[in-house]
């Protein structure tokens, strides 16, 4: 299991909550239809193939026609979720998602599957950690991470209201789901999962649960961790960003590439409005070969690794 | 350049091909200005598109350019975006924005920027600019339509050249599998590309052989001729049950006789001399 199991806690794969709730949508709303390329099985679409066999375009294995599709449904008055693996969707559709996508600013749902890397041992090709960085100076483009399903449920409802481009970045990996008292989804509100003074650690999609249990080891040492779900790279919740750096020390943590994510969104914004250490964890560039827990780890992508960057971060504090 | 007859739809084809006729040499002359004024553009392939554009918007489409996102407008797509001279100065003749405007061509700020954007401008269904895009798009636009049952068509004018990018085979391998005999694709047969002829570059013939093989039904056609374009443009959906490949044999710079097929005049400005010969040729 990827993400550290939690006490025993039901473990959730959120591609479940992503087709049950689109299926739920397409069900009343007619102009909801998914496109695929290939990717009916490893996006979990058969059920919605099944219910609604025409809503769903299936134009192979070609991203371009994928991402183009999706822009000429929306011309024509659907709502489309194009659902594909990240790595393919946003690298060889990297033109389309600009020009069709965002630059023509069309009403299209780009839905990234086994983001970051949860294909592991298949490599750096099938990886999606570049993502972030290829997406965020696409302005209009809403990135939304979810940490859990009821996020990705959120996400997914949100996004088939929303007139506009958005990417909602989803994983195959069992995630818990995060104890959250009150919950409201809201791009560019940030979740407060876990209060603290001394730092912040602020996290997205699976990594979100990790800093949870960085924080838990922090505070048996006596070091109040704040701990963010901040689930939209785009855009940013800078009063949230703010009051961390009111902290004093950051860490950032993402199932991403540490160049240009979201340790570079944070870190763009604090260096100008409230320099602070910062410390950006994610992967430095291509991953070796290895399972998702080994890249994990070889990555200080533990409770533990996350832990021991906040000491680091608050080893750098003004004092 | 004001000399703009109102717009009425004939509706015998013998008057239909007049009103063309009178559109595709406004637009010649209308384009050919806006390139020089600005000292930017794509002179040769305005010229090229020139009668296709003006068969497509005055003779084939069903638009209201006061209503430019009415669900069951007909769509056309440039996706040769980059001859925005023409496809400016053809929505400003259809009445989407004022003729007076096409003086803005490239200025800063202008709507009418070095490529289309539909966030800018009405009458723009998607951007372009980058080759490769408008098909593919175009082809979702199709899908959209066989979904919903919906009786609008869709159009999209390609350049030759551009149909080197592969993502327009992604196109029409969709568009031929699932049968879209509401789309139809027009290439822009000029033979050139920015930098060469298609053949010595990268092949493109036999285009009408390629395109029966994804699945199309193919015309070709002199993409100067107003009747052979009318002819095969306007005809019924019902009566297919293919998407339809036009190739339109063109010439790069037609109606420009120092400009004709000569590769230079891909973003070639002419010099004042120049522009005068060439005015005087398309009046």
């Amino acid at each position: 299991m990827a993400v550290e199991a939690q006490n025993d806690r039901p473990m959730y794969d959120c591609r479940n909550a992503f087709v049950e709730t689109l299926e739920a949508l397409a069900a009343t709303d007619e102009r909801i239809v998914a496109v695929a390329n290939d990717s009916v099985g490893s996006s979990k679409l058969g059920g919605f193939q099944k219910k609604f066999p025409e809503r769903l375009v299936n134009v192979g294995i070609a991203e371009q026609m994928l991402v183009g599709a999706g822009a000429g449904l929306a011309n024509g008055g659907k709502i489309p979720f194009v659902s594909a693996a990240s790595c393919f969707l946003t690298g060889r559709a990297l033109e389309q998602i600009k020009a069709d996508i965002a630059y023509s600013d069309t009403n299209v749902k780009l839905v990234g599957q086994s983001s970051g890397v949860a294909y592991g041992e298949l490599g750096a090709t099938h990886h999606s950690i570049e993502d972030f960085a290829w997406l965020r100076p696409l302005t209009n483009i809403t990135t939304i991470v979810p940490a859990d399903p009821w996020e990705t449920a959120e996400a997914v409802k949100w996004a088939a209201a929303h007139e506009g481009p958005v990417y909602i970045r989803l994983s195959r990996m069992p995630v818990p789901a995060l104890e959250i008292a009150k919950r409201t989804f809201e791009p560019g509100k940030a979740e407060l999962v876990r209060d603290g003074s001394d730092l912040t650690i602020i996290a997205c999609g699976t990594m979100v649960h990790l800093a949870v249990g960085a924080a838990e080891i922090l505070a048996a040492e006596g070091v109040l961790a704040r701990v963010l779900n901040h689930s939209t790279i785009n855009p940013l919740d800078e009063a949230a960003i703010l009051q961390a750096g009111e902290t004093g020390a950051v860490v950032t943590v993402e199932e991403a590439s540490v160049r240009g994510g979201l340790g570079g969104a944070v870190a763009e914004f604090l260096a100008t409005h409230r320099p602070v250490p910062i410390e950006i964890m994610g992967f430095p560039g291509f991953a070796p070969t290895g399972s998702v827990e080994w890249l994990f780890a070889q990555n200080g992508l533990t409770a533990e690794g996350i832990a021991s960057a906040a000491r680091k971060a608050l080893s750098r504090k003004d004092t | 350049m004001t000399d703009l007859p109102t717009l009425t739809r004939p509706e015998s084809s013998a008057e239909t091909l007049e009103v063309i006729r009178e559109r595709a040499a406004w637009l010649r002359r209308r384009s050919l200005q806006m390139v020089y004024a600005a000292k930017l553009g794509h002179p040769g392939g305005d010229l090229s598109a020139a009668d296709i554009l003006a068969t497509i918007y005055f003779g084939v489409l069903r638009y209201d350019p006061t209503r430019p996102a009415a669900p069951n407008r007909d769509r056309f797509i440039m996706s040769k975006g980059h001859a925005t001279g023409i496809i400016y100065a053809t929505l400003a003749a259809a009445g989407y924005f004022p003729v007076e405007e096409l003086n803005t061509y490239m200025q800063p700020r202008s709507r009418l920027n070095g490529h289309p954007n539909r966030t800018y401008l009405p009458g723009i269904e998607t951007n372009t600019g980058p080759l490769g895009h408008g098909f593919p798009v175009a082809t979702g636009i199709a899908i959209a339509g066989q979904i919903s049952g919906a009786d609008y068509r869709t159009y999209v004018l390609v350049g030759d050249g551009e149909s080197q990018e592969g993502s327009n085979w992604e196109a029409a391998m969709t568009a031929g599998h699932r049968g879209l005999k509401n789309l139809t694709l027009i290439v822009d047969r000029n033979r050139l590309q920015q930098g060469s002829k298609t053949e010595d570059t990268c092949g493109l013939d036999p285009m009408d052989a390629k395109f029966e093989a994804f699945g199309w039904d193919v015309e070709m056609v002199d993409g100067h001729d107003h009747a052979q374009l009318l002819d095969v443009l306007g005809r019924p959906v019902g009566d297919r049950e293919k998407p339809l490949a036009v190739i339109a044999n063109t010439i790069k710079g037609k109606g420009v006789s120092f400009m004709e097929n000569g590769v230079k005049w891909h973003h070639g400005i002419p010099n004042a001399e120049e522009f005068e010969i060439a005015m005087k040729e398309l009046a």
